[in-house]
């Protein structure tokens, strides 16, 4: 039983890698097939960094993802410390609202914005108000439940008296707040912002559907280029991106671990010079 | 020097229409080392929150140094708080815990040191200034707590069960320490529990609560020796509560006849609950004493044996060195200053009757012979 | 217990953010579903020209269960394999199946096509091995294969944060009351582990049954989704109005199936993360 549990996690993982290796590959490859490897080439990589409309897209994406991540996370935040006040009914209406971006596919978002947007335009008389301003709206829009659904839980399991502690020894609400409460739920918050910036980063489904011709993410375009034949400096873009993805991720885990090491060390250092 | 500091002028404090306190009026002298007492529910930590500025009361005054404050938010107020569990913050050590109040005032970097040195040595914990307060053991975090509070030089410490957590042995060396730091820092204390040993052991005054509600303020001998209800006589150690009659002055009528005592001021023939604590009652020969009664259970508490003996179907309870088999007649004495007559209270017949102490099978028809001497 | 500071202003400009974008938009989506894309009157024809399509909204249900079933069987063994790993490991792992979410899943579908066409990858070294080559592609299984591939990360994680949360104390429990290893998976692991199976469905299913790419590369035209065909009301076909009420319908489709789903499984109601 665990030895199958075992042979299918190794067979999930090959699975889950196999399209990435595919891409990978290919991105080193001369032919423009995915599927058939012609010369070990490093071309694709040059070609990528001439393309300036490709890295104008991608700088599109990443001032859309930061910029959103931000809001979000700022809006949001105070959103939780608001709701984790409330009580009863309105507490329940509010975290339902949370959740409907959540439960509703992206797609029926992405028409619901989309159908705003072109109502709005046709009462405002604008030929499209499609752009910059509706993508960035659209993303607060999705990353605000992410990071509620971090920061929430850190602030409902917090020790309420820490905040009655800041305010008996002088600190105002806000000082409070600042001083002491935000300590608490920090990684509530880097949760939620990491987790609002990756999905606004690679977010295809809703954008599509808000962008105008004016401000397209990176995305939006793969997903234009897809219809034609892919240019395979597209796959030197990907293999790239799936480095510094892989190594902050892995930075990311080790400091990690070393913190908490870091930590079981000083303990014991502790408890022996106590013992 | 004993002025009034803190003044409670009627408070009541409802939840959800639910009262928690009801017209609770205290007087606070300054250096005072006064608890709360009471079990959980009886409203002595919303008291206590009120005193400190977390929660403004329904209706009623609280005055400090003869002003009102009850618009005053907690962090204006000259009063500090050591919290249940301590609530130190978590990523601070321990040196910053005990300096943040007087960062927040703005107190230099160099005064701060002092001050925080003067206060480790305070709380027995110099050398723990770097360490994570997380790592730091119960009695050791509670320390921290002291100190983080009593830094700001409050005129007033609040104290919220502070002992909960710790162990027997922590606890009884914890309640010496904070007598120890209260004397020598000589500010008010005020301290809630539901431990009545903790009360009567650290306390120049006790409070003691119930149902939102004050049953008695006194020294701890006060409320040992002369319980203001039922209530209190239960709550307060352990109690033989007996349904009386105050024949006149020094004279209370139970069990069909009359004791001397130590009490006045009733009405003639006033029905009073008569209590009787067990340490108090001499066991001689039967017949030698003023009653005589079977012994129905022993135990054995170590210094002592909790003995119940049934008089007349109304069991007691009665501790004392000597051995007395279970089924033994045995006489008892009682002297005047043993008899504390109160008057009858809404808890009157609701406490001090110990026929449901043990599994035991009850003696029928045992109405007998406690008339003759 | 009430505090005196009542901070629950601050939700406010959230509040009418959600308003003004989620809650707003919705109406109007309900506006468009009953209104005639030409004169803009009320009508009923959107939704019933919906009826049209029934066979995709059912074909889209199918794919979308199969899909959800074949994350949840094979996904299960997975978080209970990283749950058991050593805490260091586990990081590892978790970080392993999230890294492909951050990564493009246009490209990565792409990706499968390549591997599965009829001269790709998979069957060039079918037909190297002098075997005929097989239809991997343009059917159901392929759109389902696109489907789990993208969706399992969705199953697996919440799966494994209830697992790895269970405490190991009560499996030693269950064993010491004589339950065999079988036993104590079936009656005390999975239990505990049902609101992950509940939230490791819903974000499976709901994304999966509204796609609109993965049909439209793995499969062919007897696999048109729901999906597809409300892109192409707005991006195609320009007709908002059906597409609204397609949306609508959808959307009333997945609350049906989510609230069947935390019926059959006891009410749970709990929104994991990743």
């Amino acid at each position: 039983m665990r030895n199958l549990s075992k042979i299918i996690t190794v067979i999930v993982f090959i699975f889950l890698y196999i399209p990435i290796i595919v891409l990978a590959v290919a991105s080193f490859s001369s032919g423009t097939d995915l599927a058939v490897f012609k010369e070990f080439t490093l071309s694709r990589y040059s070609e990528l960094f001439r393309d300036t409309t490709l890295l104008t897209l991608l700088r599109n994406s990443v001032i859309i993802a930061v910029l959103s991540t931000a809001i979000a996370t700022i809006l949001g935040t105070a959103a939780a410390v608001g709701i984790s006040r409330m009580k009863g009914r309105l507490r329940k209406l509010v975290m339902g609202m949370t959740n409907i971006p959540m439960t509703n596919p992206d797609i029926v978002t992405g028409v619901s914005l989309a159908l705003m947007f072109a109502f709005t335009g046709t009462v405002l008389k604008l030929n499209s108000v499609l752009g910059f301003w509706t993508l960035l709206i659209a993303h607060i829009t999705f990353n605000l439940p992410y990071v509620i659904l971090n920061v929430m839980p850190r602030l409902t399991n917090m020790n309420p008296f820490l905040t009655d502690a800041a305010l008996d020894l002088g600190c105002t609400p806000v000082q409070a707040f600042f001083k002491v409460t935000i300590h608490e739920i920090m990684p509530g918050i880097i949760a939620g912002a990491l987790m609002s910036f990756t999905m606004s980063l690679d977010d295809f489904v809703i954008s599509y559907f808000v962008t105008g011709s004016g401000f397209v993410t990176l995305p939006v375009e793969i997903y234009n280029y897809t219809k034609k034949p892919i240019h395979p400096k597209l796959y030197a873009l990907f293999t790239l991106m799936f480095i510094v993805i892989l190594a902050l991720m892995v930075t990311m885990n080790l400091l990690q671990g070393r913190n908490k090491k870091a930590r079981i060390h000083g303990i014991a250092a502790r408890t022996g010079k106590e013992a | 020097m004993k002025k009034e500091l803190i003044k409670l002028e009627n408070l009541v404090m409802e939840f959800d229409g639910q009262r928690v306190l009801d017209n609770v009026s205290l007087s606070i002298e300054n250096g005072r080392f006064l608890t709360l007492l009471g079990p959980s529910g009886c409203g002595k930590t919303t008291t206590l929150r009120i005193i400190g500025g977390f929660l403004t009361p329904t209706s009623g005054t609280v005055l400090f140094d003869g002003q009102p404050i009850n618009n005053v938010p907690a962090y204006k107020r000259q009063i500090n708080t050591v919290f249940q569990n301590y609530a130190l913050f978590p990523h601070l050590d321990v040196y910053d815990n005990i300096a943040f109040g007087l960062r927040i005032a703005g107190v230099k970097e160099p005064e701060i040191d002092r001050r925080v040195s003067e206060m480790l040595s305070v709380v027995s914990l110099n050398g723990f200034e770097n360490r994570s307060v997380t790592a730091l053991s119960g009695g050791q975090q509670q320390r921290v707590a002291i100190a983080r509070a009593l830094i700001n030089r409050p005129k007033v410490l609040l104290l919220d069960e502070p002992l909960g957590a710790l162990d027997l042995r922590l606890r009884k060396d914890m309640q010496n320490e904070l007598k120890r730091i209260q004397q020598e820092v000589g500010i008010t204390f005020i301290y809630v529990t539901h431990d009545q040993e903790e009360a009567l052991s650290m306390s120049d005054t006790v409070v003691v609560m119930d149902s939102g509600r004050i049953q008695q303020v006194g020294t701890p001998e006060d409320i040992y020796n002369e319980p203001a209800n039922a209530y209190v006589a239960d709550f307060i150690g352990e109690s033989n509560i007996l349904d009386g009659i105050m024949k006149s002055d020094f004279k209370v009528n139970f069990f069909g006849r009359d004791f001397d005592c130590l009490d006045k001021g009733f009405a003639p023939d006033e029905p009073v609950d008569v209590v009787i604590r067990p340490e108090d009652v001499d066991i001689v020969a039967p017949g030698a004493g003023q009653l005589t009664g079977t012994v129905t259970n022993v135990t054995f508490k170590g210094v002592h044996y909790d003995t119940i003996v049934n008089f007349s179907g109304f069991k007691w309870l009665i501790q004392t060195t000597d051995f007395n088999a279970e089924g033994s007649r045995i006489g008892i004495r009682l002297n005047p200053d043993d008899i504390h007559v109160m008057h009858k209270s809404e808890y009157s017949g609701m406490f001090g009757d110990y026929s449901s102490y043990s599994a035991e099978y009850d003696e029928i028809a045992v109405a007998e012979e406690s008339e003759e001497e | 217990m009430k505090r005196n500071s009542g901070k629950s202003w601050l939700s406010v400009p959230y509040i009418v953010w959600m308003l003004l974008f989620s809650i707003i938009p919705l109406c109007i989506v309900i506006y468009y579903a009953f209104t005639d894309s030409l004169t803009g009157e009320f009508t009923f024809s959107n939704i019933t020209g919906i009826l049209d399509y029934a066979t995709i909204f059912l074909r889209s249900i199918w794919l979308s269960v199969a899909a959800t079933i074949i994350c949840l069987i094979i996904g299960y063994p997975v978080a209970y394999t990283i749950a058991r790993c050593k805490p260091r490991t586990q990081r590892m792992l978790q970080m392993l199946v999230m890294l492909p979410m951050c990564m493009s899943f246009l490209l990565r579908t792409l990706a499968w096509v390549a591997l599965l066409e009829d001269t790709g990858i998979i069957n060039n070294i079918i037909t190297s091995l002098g075997l005929q080559p097989l239809p991997l592609i343009r059917n159901s299984g392929a759109v389902i294969l696109g489907m789990v591939y993208n969706y399992l990360p969705y199953m697996i994680l919440p799966l494994y944060t209830v697992i790895s949360k269970i405490n190991p104390r009560l499996i030693e429990a269950a064993e010491d009351l004589g339950c065999s290893k079988a036993k104590t998976f079936t009656k005390v692991i999975l239990p505990l582990s049902v609101p992950g199976i509940i939230s490791g469905i819903t974000m499976v299913f709901v994304p999966a049954v509204s796609t609109f790419y993965i049909s439209q590369k793995l499969g062919s035209t007897g696999t048109v989704m729901v999906g597809d065909i409300i892109e192409s009301q707005f991006k195609g076909a320009y007709n908002p109005n059906l597409g609204a009420a397609m949306s609508l319908i959808l959307m009333i489709l997945i609350f049906i199936c989510i609230g069947i789903t935390n019926r059959v499984a006891g009410d749970e109601e709990e929104v994991m993360m990743p």
